[in-house]
């Protein structure tokens, strides 16, 4: 892979994409092939802001190929609290490690800190811009479930900020699929996020409703909608409702659609969907080890070349 | 002598702006940072007819000449502009304004939760698109009134 850094996905190629998702398969197939695979290496956690699945899965991940981590911690015992700049705290924390995630609620933030360091670093979600490692880890689901070629999916709920969805509707214009945005007119996708899907040239379709495309689709990806994003419960209520899901709503679909939401969930998917077969959500989440296995494996390697 | 140029007189030294779009005029003095108090001698012409434009702006600075990242900026809210060198009253020199590839520092990004906007030492970068600038860091992009955003 070209890149030193993965700050978004939208400098990854179609070509980069499958290294790391090939890669993740043969970790997945055999992962005791990769235990020992980057001993002793330490992969240094920067989270500005508090996540579980992202963090616990890297851990896991540079664990699972013999390495450990360094964690700065929560920002309130950190200097961050004492007003040290992001750009000074990456420049201290990249001598003390291999490779640096980052989560910080700026957007641009990994961008920036990767202007500063050289070991690579990688963006575990900045704000609502990018997040391009569950960018992946949704491709390698789709590629696992459904295929990446040929593909028409449908991408509901809160599509405005979203940053999932962000990161994934661009990495799918590397790929043969057909793009259908359902949401409530006022989490419509932003305007960078269409002109960018415009400039690739990918063919995209805007709903307010799920009905009309369900009985097309092979993935539908569901995002939760925040209540914070309404200026009143009654309207946030009246709109959520509009966008959840029961085993009822998918008897409508294809029998192998392939149901994605990068958790955490609220109401959204009624836990009856969880017994279907069209529940992949799960699996999406366990599938965050191996395919960050995968890209610290690649990042790692080219680095130590 | 058309009537047109005559609303505005021929300077000696300094720069011409030609072909601004109509009422931009003010922007482009903002962005050389001209607004009275240094003692610049400045003419304007604000919506002269133009057979290009419809209505365009003129703008004669004396004893002035432009920097390139004033140019830069120049060309995003004027891209037909001309600017024309003048030294003894003649025209020396005179170019049409070329649209970078990205402006530096002269820009400040209107997402709040940028990181260009948080204390961090690092500066606006916005790459320049056919129909406006988008930033680097957050990718938003501005299309209308990019002269609001200006940092100086």
């Amino acid at each position: 892979m070209r890149h030193d850094h993965i700050t978004s996905a939208k400098q990854l190629s179609r070509g980069d994409i499958e290294v790391v998702l090939d890669r993740a398969s043969e970790i997945a197939a055999d992962p005791s092939a990769y235990a020992d695979r980057h001993q002793g290496a330490l992969l240094g956690l920067m989270f500005f802001e508090p996540s579980t699945r992202t963090k616990m899965s890297f851990s896991a991940a540079i664990k699972r190929l013999g390495g450990d981590i360094v964690d700065m911690g929560p920002v309130s015992s950190s200097s961050v609290k004492k007003g040290e700049s992001l750009a000074d705290t990456v420049r201290v924390v990249e001598g003390y490690a291999d490779a640096l995630v980052i989560r910080h609620p700026s957007e641009g933030s990994a961008q920036m800190a990767s202007e500063f360091v050289d070991v690579p670093l990688i963006n575990g979600g900045d704000g609502a811009g990018q997040h391009p490692t569950q960018t992946l880890l949704d491709l390698f689901t789709i590629r696992e479930n459904a295929g990446l070629d040929d593909l028409t999916i449908g991408i509901m709920g809160d599509l405005k900020y979203g940053r999932t969805v962000h990161s994934l509707a661009y990495a799918l214009t590397n790929f043969d699929s057909r793009q259908h945005f359902i949401s409530p007119e006022s989490l419509k996708l932003p305007r960078n996020v269409r002109y960018d899907l415009h400039e690739q040239g990918s063919s995209i379709k805007e709903h307010t409703e799920l009905e009309e495309i369900l009985p097309s689709l092979d993935v539908l990806y569901v995002t939760r909608i925040q209540k914070e994003r309404f200026p009143d419960e009654n309207e946030y209520q009246e709109v959520a409702g509009e966008y959840q899901i029961d085993a009822s709503t998918l008897e409508a679909a294809k029998d192998s659609l392939t149901v994605m939401h990068p958790l955490p969930r609220v109401d959204e998917i009624a836990h009856d969907v969880d017994e279907t077969e069209y529940a992949a959500y799960f699996e999406q989440a366990h599938n965050g080890v191996p395919v960050r296995m995968a890209l610290l494996d690649v990042l790692l390697e080219a680095n130590n070349e | 002598m058309s009537k047109e140029e005559l609303r505005v007189s021929k300077i000696k030294n300094g720069t011409v702006i030609d072909h601004i779009p109509g009422s931009q005029a003010l922007n482009v003095l903002a962005i050389l940072g001209i607004d009275g108090t240094g003692g610049e001698t400045v003419s304007i012409g604000m919506n002269v007819p133009s057979d290009r434009l419809g209505r365009k702006d003129v703008v004669k600075v004396e004893d002035r000449e432009l920097s390139q990242s004033e140019v830069d900026v120049l060309s995003l809210i004027a891209p037909a502009a001309t600017i024309n060198i003048i030294r003894g009253f003649d025209v020396i020199e005179k170019h049409r304004v070329e649209r970078p590839e990205e402006v530096v520092g002269v820009l400040q990004c209107p997402n709040k939760h940028c990181i260009t906007n948080d204390n961090e030492p690092v500066e606006s970068r916005f790459e320049v698109l056919e129909d406006g600038v988008r930033c680097v860091y957050c990718d938003t992009i501005i299309r209308e009134n990019i002269a609001e955003h200006l940092l100086m």
